[in-house]
C-alpha cells in the first residue's frame, strides 16, 4: 500500500462555519464534519477529545451537541484515549451510530475492534463515522508539560494555542506571548509506542485530515471509504466547506507524501531493529516482540 | 449453496455465557444455521448425548482435572473435530476458574481447573468473558470459507484466522498484566484506550495516557491484550477492512 493509503479523493478545505474556525486548529474539518453528521442524523454522537480538570489534558467525551464539539475543537499534543468509550458509547450512552476521531493508531484500533470484536460486543456495525487526524508522533502529558513549562517557559494554564509547523513547536499565551522551541529537541519526549507506527495520514479512517500540505487556516482532506465519501459529498452539498483542488495549493500533496515516507521509513527501520535488539548465548541476535508478525 | 460445515459446543467448567453468546447473534444465528453450519452438539440446543464427529468444536469452560468425564469428553472432542476452538476466557486462559481452590459445594473435591490447552492441543482462541457474538459469528463464517470456499475465500479465511491461531500458540496465561509485560514494557503502547474500553469488568482505566490495571478486579479473560492494536496488527487483513466487513454483512443477509 502507498504511504498515503487508499483514498478516493484528496482536497484542500476550510470550514465555512465561523464559530468553528475561531476554535479549530486549522481548517475545522473534524468539528464541522461531526456537526454536520449530528445535524443530519448520520451519527447520534461523537467520541472526541474533550476538556478535563487539568489544562491541555484531553479526556474522551461523547459529544451530542455542537457546543460539546466546539469545547473539544483544536489540537492537544497528548493522546486522548478515545477508544476507552467506544463500547460505552453504544451502551450507557445508547448510541446506535457512533462517530469517533483519532490518530492513525486509533483508527487501526477501531478497525481491529470491528474486524476482530473480541471484547467489543455489538460495536462493529455501530461505527458510523471514523475520522482520522494526521500524526507524526505523540507525547505523554508529562512530556507536554516539560516542553511548555521548561522549554517554552509558559504556564500550561496560560496557553491559548499550541502548534507544530515549520520545524518549530509554538506556544501562544492568552496574554499574547509567543514561545517557540525547535522540533528537533522534542524527539526525546516522544512516547516509545509511536516509534513503531507505520501510518502518518490515518489510512484506515473514513476521512482523514491534517494541516500538512495546505496553506495556513486550511486542511488537507483524504476521503477514503464509501461511508466517508457519502458524508463528504453531503457536507459539500450542504455548503459546510470551501475547497480548493490539491494541485492548486502550496505546499501541496508532495509535502504530505514526503513526510509520510520519512515517518514510515524511519519507523520501519525501528521495527526491523527490534528483531536484532539483543544477544543470545550462541551469538545470534535476540529480538523484541513484533506486533506486526505475531501476538 | 455448498454443503454446510458442522459445529458443536462442548460445555466444560463454564457458566453457559459463551453458549448464550452464540445465541446472542439472534436472527444471525438462524442465518448461520440455515446456510453455513449445522449445529451438531450443544447443551439444551441439540438433542445429542454423545460427542459426535464435527468440523469445528467450540469448547466452553476450563477443564476440571478431577472430573474424569470432563477430561474424557475433551479428549474425545479433540479426536473427533477438525478445528478445536477455545471459546471464551475460561477455555483459553482459565479466566475466573483460575481462582478456584476447591471446597465448593456440591463438588468440594473439584479444585484443579486448567485452560483446555493443558489437556489437548488447541487450534484457535476466542478470548474474552463473555466472548462477543460478532466474533464467534466471524469465526464461523471464516471457518465455512476455509473448509468449503474457493481458493480466494480460503486465502482470506486463512489470513483472517491466523492471528487467532497464533494466540493459541502464545500460551494459556492471560491477565491485565499482559498490557504491562507485552505492550508497555516492550515499548509498544501509544495510549489509544482500547484495553480500557474492552475490559468486561472495568478493571482497566486510562491514567495519563496509559492503562492502569486494578488486578483485584481482573478476571484473566484475555480480552484487553488480544483486542490491543499493538498485541498484533495484520495489515494484510486490516487494509481490506471495508471489503471484509461488506463480505460478512453480505453473507449474513
Amino acid at each position: 500500500m502507498d504511504v498515503l493509503g487508499n483514498y478516493k479523493s484528496v482536497i484542500s478545505a476550510r470550514s465555512t462555519d465561523k464559530d468553528i474556525t475561531k476554535q479549530s486548529q486549522d481548517g475545522g474539518i473534524i468539528t464541522t464534519l461531526f456537526a454536520y453528521a449530528l445535524e443530519e442524523g448520520i451519527i447520534d454522537g461523537a467520541i472526541v477529545a474533550g476538556p478535563s480538570e487539568e489544562p491541555w489534558k484531553p479526556e474522551p467525551v461523547v459529544a451530542t451537541t455542537k457546543a460539546e464539539l466546539l469545547a473539544a475543537a483544536g489540537t492537544r499534543y497528548t493522546i486522548s484515549p478515545n477508544l476507552y468509550l467506544i463500547k460505552e458509547a453504544t451502551r450507557s450512552y445508547g448510541l446506535d451510530r457512533v462517530g469517533i476521531v483519532g490518530t492513525p493508531c486509533q483508527m487501526q484500533a477501531v478497525r481491529k475492534a470491528q474486524l476482530y470484536p473480541i471484547g467489543m460486543r455489538d460495536v462493529d456495525d455501530k461505527i458510523a463515522l471514523a475520522l482520522g487526524i494526521f500524526c507524526m508522533e505523540n507525547l505523554s502529558y508529562q512530556a507536554l508539560e516539560a516542553i511548555v513549562e521548561d522549554h517554552c517557559n509558559q504556564k500550561m494554564e496560560s496557553v491559548k494555542k499550541m502548534d507544530i509547523g515549520k520545524g518549530k513547536f509554538t506556544v501562544y499565551t492568552e496574554r499574547g506571548a509567543v514561545s517557540q522551541m525547535p522540533l528537533k529537541l522534542i524527539h526525546k519526549y516522544v512516547q516509545p509506542g509511536c516509534n513503531v507506527c507505520l501510518d502518518y495520514v490515518a489510512n484506515l479512517a473514513d476521512i482523514s485530515s491534517g494541516s500538512v500540505g495546505s496553506p495556513d487556516g486550511w486542511s488537507t482532506v483524504f476521503v477514503r471509504s464509501m461511508k466517508g465519501n457519502a458524508v463528504w459529498d453531503g457536507a459539500i452539498a450542504a455548503g459546510c466547506f470551501e475547497t480548493k483542488p490539491m494541485d492548486q495549493v502550496k505546499p501541496g500533496l508532495d509535502l504530505v507524501t514526503k513526510l509520510a515516507t520519512e515517518k514510515i521509513t524511519k519507523n520501519q527501520k525501528n521495527v526491523d531493529a527490534r528483531k536484532t535488539f539483543g544477544l543470545k548465548a550462541d551469538g545470534t541476535p535476540k529480538g523484541l516482540r513484533n506486533p506486526y508478525e505475531t501476538p | 449453496m455448498a454443503e454446510k460445515i458442522t459445529i458443536g459446543e462442548l460445555h466444560l467448567s463454564g457458566c453457559t455465557g459463551c453458549l448464550v453468546t452464540l445465541a446472542d447473534n439472534y436472527e444471525g444465528l438462524f442465518k448461520l444455521l440455515d446456510d453455513y453450519a449445522d449445529l451438531v452438539y450443544a447443551l439444551t440446543l441439540v438433542d445429542v448425548r454423545h460427542v459426535p464427529e464435527m468440523d469445528v468444536c467450540l469448547v466452553e469452560g476450563s477443564c476440571c482435572l478431577n472430573d474424569k468425564i470432563s477430561v474424557e469428553e475433551l479428549k474425545e472432542a479433540r479426536e473427533k473435530s477438525k478445528v478445536l476452538v477455545a471459546y471464551g476466557g475460561c477455555a483459553a486462559y482459565g479466566n475466573i476458574t483460575r481462582f478456584a481452590r476447591g471446597g465448593q459445594w456440591n463438588q468440594p473435591g473439584h479444585e484443579a481447573y486448567v485452560p483446555i490447552s493443558e489437556v489437548v492441543d488447541v487450534d484457535l482462541y476466542i478470548p474474552s468473558c463473555p466472548p462477543c457474538p460478532q466474533q464467534v459469528r466471524n469465526v464461523a463464517v471464516m471457518a465455512y470459507l476455509l473448509l468449503k470456499g474457493n481458493d480466494e475465500q480460503k486465502n482470506l479465511a486463512t489470513a483472517y484466522l491466523t492471528p487467532l491461531m497464533q494466540l493459541a500458540q502464545r500460551g494459556n496465561e492471560a491477565c491485565g498484566c499482559d498490557l504491562m509485560y507485552d505492550v508497555i514494557n516492550q515499548g509498544l503502547c501509544m495510549g489509544c484506550g482500547t484495553c480500557a474500553g474492552t475490559c468486561p469488568v472495568r478493571a482497566v482505566t486510562m491514567e495519563y495516557g496509559k492503562p492502569n490495571v486494578n488486578r483485584d478486579l481482573c478476571i484473566k479473560c484475555g480480552a484487553c491484550y488480544s483486542q490491543c492494536p499493538r498485541s498484533w496488527f495484520n495489515f494484510d487483513v486490516m487494509n481490506n477492512y471495508e471489503g471484509i466487513m461488506d463480505a460478512i454483512k453480505g453473507a449474513m443477509q
